[in-house]
């Protein structure tokens, strides 16, 4: 385990604890920004350049933004921020908190069992930098994944208007 | 170079994160932060396996990502066209007081 791996997937895990745990609702997403940076960083260590930029442009310029923006049309000005840990909730946090944990007992237990796993990289290692680079990524998007590609536009067009169609105001609420 | 097992580990902390936060906090928006924490730690594993696999040149695990990734931007925009929707009507995002689905 590298240095710069662990210091990544630390700012990865405490952002996203943060993100999970904090009062403020603002708060959490902006500690959820550090979390999905520093995801995005271990893409890049990973060697996936065009993944680790769009994880930047998707998660943190849009999708953050996108649950900022809800979370400031929801909260009422001037509402305090409710606590998170109270004694009436506890139940309910031991409950999630040991599904959550068994969870993820279940999946290191399988990962660190696994035989079929392989320790190391495999001898022909990175493909170099022409190979995972934007040029064969789009020269697989336009010919062997030319379907799901189409497909995915077809999906987020539908996305697009079924989203603006379920949060338009209703008109009969109009006096 | 970290090996297969530490990127695996991770993703599995970060998807055992986002699935106590979807089952603990009774903000809608939370909830489905904590889902887009699951799908992002699915993605952590497909690329792991793309980099560790015996064929990383078919590029398979990075597509995958990435129409994941549209597919999760998808999932946010239209789950919080919802609770806004929800909230406009039910005067809260509290899930534990949105429990009728007929107004």
């Amino acid at each position: 385990m590298t240095v710069s791996f662990f210091i990544l997937a630390a700012l990865t895990i405490a952002g996203t604890v943060a993100a999970m745990s904090l009062r403020n609702l603002v708060h959490c997403v902006l500690a959820l920004t550090l979390g999905f940076a520093g995801l995005a960083a271990l893409y890049l260590q990973l060697g996936a350049q065009f993944v680790g930029f769009t994880q930047i442009l998707v998660y943190v310029g849009a999708v953050a933004i996108l649950a900022m923006f809800a979370i400031m049309m929801t909260q009422r000005a001037g509402a305090v921020a409710q606590p998170v840990f109270t004694p009436s909730r506890m139940p309910g946090w031991i409950a999630g908190g040991m599904i959550a944990s068994a969870v993820f007992a279940v999946l290191a237990w399988a990962i660190h069992s696994s035989a079929a796993l392989p320790k190391t990289l495999p001898p022909q290692a990175l493909p170099s930098q022409a190979d995972a680079g934007v040029r064969a990524i789009g020269n697989a998007l336009m010919h062997r994944f030319v379907l799901p590609l189409e497909i995915m536009g077809l999906l987020l067009t539908a996305a697009l208007i079924g989203a603006v169609l379920v949060a338009m105001q209703e008109q009969q609420e109009m006096p | 170079m970290s090996s297969l097992t530490d990127y695996l580990l991770v993703s599995a902390l970060l998807f055992s994160i986002g699935l106590a936060g979807a089952l603990t906090r009774r903000n809608a928006i939370l909830v489905l932060i904590g889902i887009e924490l699951m799908l992002n730690a699915a993605n952590l594993n497909f690329l792991a396996f793309w980099r560790y696999g015996p064929n990383p040149a078919a590029l398979t695990g990075v597509l995958f990502a990435i129409f994941s990734i549209s597919i999760a931007a998808a999932e946010a925009a239209v789950g919080l066209g919802i609770i806004l929707a929800a909230h406009r009507h039910f005067k809260t995002t509290d899930v534990n007081q949105m429990n009728a689905l007929k107004g």
